[in-house]
């Protein structure tokens, strides 16, 4: 078993605790919530700030709360709870898709979404899901809230916009009738970082023609989501021989490095085999919606 | 040094710790409740699942600082006022253990689940331990074990590990 | 085929359906571990115990520049730094492996695999101990690694062991069985022969539980305590006695309870010698339990053999001959932990289930800059590569021949009355009956209707994909003029005393990691003695409690010790008809025995319970000559043979043609371990080892790049099955007896990792077949199955 490194440890009581304490104790300082991102990295000594600030009483941050025409989900929330929620897996199925391959039962029940943004793994399955859902971030500092798209969210690999004092709050995803959305992953095991997975999400116009749509992947070096398939998808009915041609695009479009997991070409492949499966279930999906 | 408390099995614990000290050996070597075992370094094998607050966890990825205020149930409380829970006997009936080490965490999911769910098919089970790796049993008997458990849910053994009353009680189970 | 439904209740104590010997009954292991009361290493706290770590190199291969401990020495709560330099001083700085060779204790002159130990750092907890490893400082000069075993060999490479003086390169060893011109001649002369080179990847048993030592030196009376995780505790404490120089009397090595061995707790570790080390100098207990990562990168691992397979047959499907050439990787050091005679262990045992015209195989080891082992990971002694090697071969033969797989092996296999059976590399197979364990293994799976839904599913572009694997087995090692490790004989012993009121304890030379030794080896004294088995205890685990043996591995624990066991009860038997012939005031071979007791012939109610005869042994009894006061007997064992469990598995997989991902859909194992002890355990080991098989053919490899980084160093990398990659197993058997064994039984731990490898191999071969693929190597990924369905298989290293 390794162990961290000594650090000393503050637990916020809200909000404005945690980034008073931020502030206090500076950049050496970093948050915990779920800390399965965090800790493991810790105790490998490959991270080791001198303070750690547990916001996980910051009860206020753990909330799926429908807002309108949005959903608004608070960073603190556990991927159990996403996974759970009727609401989520109703209104966005991407999102329940996704919880289900992302680790394992027992980590879900700690990790969160917060969490699992800001540590912006290049791997990471929620930050293609909120590319796809073209969610924005409420982010907090001690001089007032930012609201951030996805794109200026993201700033690279393990790097997103949230400054060292401030805090993200909150996650709000967009809702609108007549859509579906779905995600695949193929991981080597169950548990394991993705090899390849496809996010895509789809609207549907009344005439049944597809009047937005969205298509992301993981793991496989693409900023935000792939515009040239977005592209040949709007305004088309859907379809086998769009999907393909949005697959291809995918394909074209990420940059994916051979490891482990595969070589690029596999990769690649995956990108585009993934992208069809899932603008398949996608448009299946909203189109029961339309009918339902 | 900082000071935490917690409720382990049901009694409060108070203990002065490293901030860095994970739950994992804070169960095994401050509380020397040995029960719970650790078998990896990057939070994959499960084999230090504990209850928190009812939910399965991995001990080793959470401080024992950030368990402070919160219930832990560890192997050791699963048997209450001297009866074993079903779920233990449903280990021992089906052969759900070989080695015991990934034993403990199995069970406590495996009460989790059962809480939650009171009659999971082959699936759910499997899902609900599909982070915790068994070494020895092949899981088709964890799964056995767990679906016996449910199928007797007030089940129980005197806990005293007397050979005779555990046999005798062993046939009121079976009867 | 066992299933929930079919089995009964288990019966409670004094129930008559309860078996009094063998039959299914709970083990008795288990009221501790579902409490949390299982007693592993890193359970034990002594008074004044301290905690060691160990500092590993970063690199694979580098000549030890400098070390500087001063700042780890001056770390609080530091006690002693060890390093290469210390141990010279003690002689113990290099310690004999189980090989013939020696190995590092800590790194001297070069660091010759990642991970290899430089320093050891005792410190008053185990927190501290870690903090202390990031306060010595190492200097490296990088050499050159020689990290591919079949470039090991260039004249160019550079030289692991270099400092063997004499020694120019990275040859270990040769090592043939068989007749190779015999068969050469039937090579060159058959009408059909494939070639297929087949790669077994590094693996490693990776139990859940690490190893890990407690030393307790007391320096006031210079006895060694020695906790450790080991599977032979008694070879454990005479080699210790040769390698520290401590007398072997004073040596006590004690194996708690072990969370899984697998063959990765039968080696010394460093670490263990370190422990005993750090003990002796700071004259309190030391404690050493590994990370996973050292676990992984250090300790014995599995496999890794390239075997150029050859088979030749007649046309109408007479398979004729097998042979083989293979490059061994042994890692850094020659520490295979196998008999000392084979190098290769029983790999000739490659033969199979079949009767072949000619076989020759010809091994060669070699040294690499990676962790030393090789035989571990419930390998039989490289039965799994035997195994492997020829089960793929027959169904690539099969694939050449257009013959249904079963059939093939049908056609091909050892007839009964051949039995026993010497095959063409020196093995005697003591009994088998082959086709109806492969029959009801077709029966069980519906193989008809399996083919019948493959051919379906192919015309709609489905993959799916049916393996057989047939596997004979050779395990209990074994008869000592011919098999031993490092000169200790591999017999075992075991002790057996009656108690004046009729309980039992039993002492055995072999030790449990998990399967359930503490109840099998109960029920077979209380089949011998009509005991029933609550009242048996069986003591194991202790060098100062228990009889002399070689430990547990390589199925050895019911061939050996279960033989010994059955022998020393029935010794037990003997001498109480004696005495009951004496309390009847008759004549010993007027006497009877029915399970428990001793009566007079054609006089049932005339007898004497054992428990009678134990307390009457005790007594006031006038003993007949030559019987001593007591119902107690020892035996030590010497097996005339190995034995010989065999199966017949059958896999059914689905693989998704988008993506390579294979799903285990269905798992038929047929088992024939001779006599079951306990069918319930027995399924169990089945289906532990059929997990194995699923993990090694799917996703376990230990893998190293160029510069000899390990990239299987977590479990973020090495793969382990869960849960939800494997079915519900299947699992049926047959009862072919060993004809040589005290009670028939044959020993089951290993057959099902050995077996069912090349049953999910071929499998994925076959679901593959529409794309012309007639091999792929394990593991077999998503990746490397859609790089095999572009026609690119390749081999893993």
């Amino acid at each position: 078993m390794q162990i961290p490194a000594p650090f000393d440890y503050a637990r916020a009581s809200n909000v404005e605790n945690a980034l008073a304490l931020l502030q206090r104790h500076g950049p050496d300082s970093r948050v915990v919530a779920g800390g399965h991102s965090l800790l493991p990295m810790m105790k490998l000594r490959l991270a080791r700030p001198e303070w750690l600030i547990d916001i996980n009483d910051l009860s206020e941050l753990d909330f799926i709360t429908r807002d309108g025409d949005r959903l608004r989900v608070g960073a603190l929330t556990r991927h159990t709870t996403l996974l759970e929620s009727a609401g989520i897996a109703s209104l966005f199925p991407i999102i329940n898709d996704a919880e289900q391959v992302i680790a394992d039962p027992a980590v879900r029940n700690r990790g969160t979404l917060g969490g699992s943004l800001c540590q912006a793994d290049p791997a990471e399955d929620l930050s293609t899901v909120c590319d796809v859902l073209r969610a924005e971030a409420v982010v907090r500092g001690s001089d007032g809230t930012r609201i951030l798209s996805m794109g200026e969210f993201h700033r690279g690999p393990y790097e997103t916009a949230v400054a060292q004092t401030e805090l993200l709050c909150e996650i709000r995803f967009p809702i609108r009738a007549r859509t579906g959305s779905a995600y695949e992953k193929v991981e080597r095991r169950v548990g394991d970082w993705a090899v390849v997975a496809a996010g895509a999400a789809v609207g549907l116009a009344e005439d049944g023609t597809i009047d937005a749509a969205a298509v992301g992947l993981t793991a496989v070096g693409l900023d935000g989501t792939v515009a040239e398939a977005e592209a040949v998808l709007l305004g088309e009915r859907p379809r086998e021989e769009l999907f393909t041609e949005a697959g291809r695009l995918a394909a074209a479009a990420c940059d994916p490095v051979a490891d482990q997991r595969g070589p690029v070409d596999y990769k690649r492949h995956l990108a585009d085999e993934l992208t069809r499966r899932v603008l398949r279930r996608a448009c299946a999906r909203a189109a029961q919606t339309q009918e339902g | 040094m900082m000071q935490i408390s917690m409720t382990v099995n049901g009694d409060d614990v108070t203990r002065e710790i490293e901030p860095r000290v994970l739950l994992v050996h804070f169960i095994r070597e401050v509380l020397s409740l040995t029960g719970t075992h650790w078998g990896c370094d990057t939070t994959n094998c499960g084999t230090c699942v504990v209850l928190m607050d009812g939910q399965p966890v991995k001990s080793c990825t959470v401080l024992a600082a950030m368990a402070d205020g919160h219930d832990i149930r560890t192997v050791e409380g699963l048997a209450s006022g001297g009866t074993l829970d079903p779920v233990q006997q449903g280990f021992m009936e089906e052969h759900g253990l070989q080695c015991g080490f990934c034993t403990p965490g199995m069970m406590l999911t495996a009460r989790a689940l059962l809480d939650r769910n009171p009659d999971p098919d082959d699936t759910e089970i499997r899902q609900a331990i599909s982070g915790q790796i068994c070494r020895c049993t092949g899981y088709a008997t964890i799964v056995r074990s767990v679906k016996w458990a449910a199928n007797h849910p007030t089940a129980g053994v005197a806990a005293v590990p007397d050979s005779a009353a555990a046999d005798a009680a062993g046939a009121e189970v079976t009867a | 085929m066992t299933t929930t439904a079919d089995r009964p209740a288990n019966p409670a104590a004094g129930d008559p359906a309860r078996p009094v010997g063998y039959g299914r009954i709970q083990r008795k292991e288990d009221p501790r571990f579902v409490r949390g009361k299982g007693h592993y290493i890193d359970d034990i706290v002594l008074p004044g115990m301290l905690h060691g770590a160990i500092l590993r190199a970063p690199v694979a291969h580098a000549r030890l520049v400098s070390i500087d401990a001063s700042e780890a020495l001056a770390h609080p709560k530091v006690l002693a730094v060890l390093t290469g330099k210390d141990l010279e001083g003690l002689n113990l700085a290099w310690a004999p492996t189980l090989s013939a060779d020696v190995q590092a204790v800590l790194v001297t002159d070069k660091v010759r695999f990642q991970g290899q130990e430089v320093a050891f750092v005792v410190a008053e907890d185990r927190y501290a101990a870690r903090d202390a490893l990031e306060l010595i400082e190492v200097e490296y000069e990088m050499l050159p690694p020689v990290i591919d075993a079949r470039r090991a060999l260039d004249p160019d490479a550079a030289v692991v062991r270099d400092e063997i003086e004499g020694r120019t390169d990275n040859h270990i060893f040769d090592w043939e069985a068989g007749d190779a011109a015999a068969t050469d001649a039937v090579f060159a002369s058959a009408d059909v022969v494939v070639a297929q080179e087949i790669v077994y990847p590094r693996v490693h048993p990776a139990p859940m539980e690490t190893c890990g030592a407690v030393a307790d030196f007391d320096p006031v009376d210079g006895k060694l305590t020695l906790y450790e995780t080991t599977q032979a505790p008694h070879a454990h404490r005479t080699l210790f006695a040769i390698v520290a120089g401590i007398p072997e009397h004073k040596i006590r090595v004690v194996s708690p309870d072990i969370g899984g061995g697998f063959g990765n707790k039968v080696g010394i570790y460093p670490g263990y010698i370190l422990a005993v080390v750090g003990s002796i100098v700071t004259g309190r207990p030391v404690k050493w339990v590994e990370d996973r990562s050292e676990n992984l990168m250090s300790t014995s691992f599995a496999r890794d053999y390239i075997m150029q397979g050859e088979i030749a047959a007649s046309r109408d499907g007479k398979i004729l001959a097998v042979r083989t050439n293979v490059i061994a990787d042994h890692g850094a050091f020659n520490a295979t932990a196998q008999p000392t005679k084979n190098p290769a262990g029983f790999f000739h045992i490659f033969t199979g289930s079949y009767d072949l015209q000619a076989a020759h195989c010809k091994v060669t080891g070699v040294y690499t800059n990676k962790a030393p082992g090789g035989v571990a990971y419930a390998c039989s002694f490289r039965v799994t590569e035997a195994v492997y090697l020829v089960e793929r071969m027959v169904d690539i033969l099969a694939r050449k021949l257009e013959m249904d797989p079963a059939e093939l092996r049908l056609k091909n296999f050892i007839r009964p009355e051949q039995f026993p059976y010497k095959n063409k590399t020196g093995w005697e197979y003591d009994s088998g009956n082959y086709e109806p364990a492969m029959r009801l293994s077709m029966q069980m799976a519906g193989y008809d209707e399996l083919r019948r839904e493959q051919k379906e599913k192919r015309e709609r572009g489905e993959l799916m994909g049916i393996g057989i694997s047939f596997f004979t087995e050779t395990v209990g090692a074994g008869p000592r003029k011919h098999f031993d490790i490092v000169g200790l004989g591999m017999a075992d012993g075991a002790e057996l005393r009656v108690h004046p009121t009729g309980k039992a304890v039993v002492r055995i030379s072999v030790q449990s990691q998990g399967q359930g030794h503490e109840t099998t080896f109960a029920q077979i004294v209380a089949e011998e003695l009509g005991i029933p088995p609550e009242d048996i205890d069986v003591v194991h685990g202790d060098t100062d409690q228990t009889p002399f043996g070689l430990g547990t591995y390589g199925s050895r624990s019911t061939p050996v010790s279960g033989g010994a066991v059955a022998l020393v009860a029935r010794k037990v038997r003997e001498k109480a008809k004696f005495i009951a012939a004496a309390m009847l005031e008759t004549r010993p071979e007027d006497l009877e025995w029915e399970k428990g007791r001793w009566f007079v012939k054609g006089d049932p109610g005339a007898g004497k319970t054992i428990a009678e005869i134990a307390l009457a042994a005790h007594g006031t009894l006038t003993l007949p000559e030559g019987i001593d006061g007591n119902l107690d007997a020892e035996v030590t064992y010497d097996p005339p043979n190995l034995t010989f469990p065999f199966g017949a598995y059958i896999c059914v997989v689905d693989v998704d043609p988008g993506t390579g991902r294979v799903k285990v859909r269905r798992f038929i194992a047929v088992d024939d371990c001779g006599t079951r002890i306990n069918p319930m355990i027995i399924e169990g080991q089945v289906h532990g080892g059929l997990t194995d098989g699923v993990g090694m053919a799917l996703m376990e490899i230990i893998e190293f790049d160029e510069a000899g980084n390990c990239l299987g160093g977590s479990f973020m990398d090495y793969l382990i099955p869960t849960a939800m990659e494997v079915p519900d197993w299947e699992t049926g058997y047959t009862v072919t007896p060993s004809p040589h064994h005290p009670i028939g039984a044959k020993g089951i731990g290993e057959s099902a990792t050995v077996g069912s490898p090349p049953a999910i191999v071929n499998a994925v071969v076959d679901a593959l077949a529409p794309f012309g693929i007639t091999h792929m190597d394990m593991p077999c990924t998503p990746a490397r199955v859609w790089e095999a369905m572009q026609g690119r298989p390749r081999p893993p290293l």
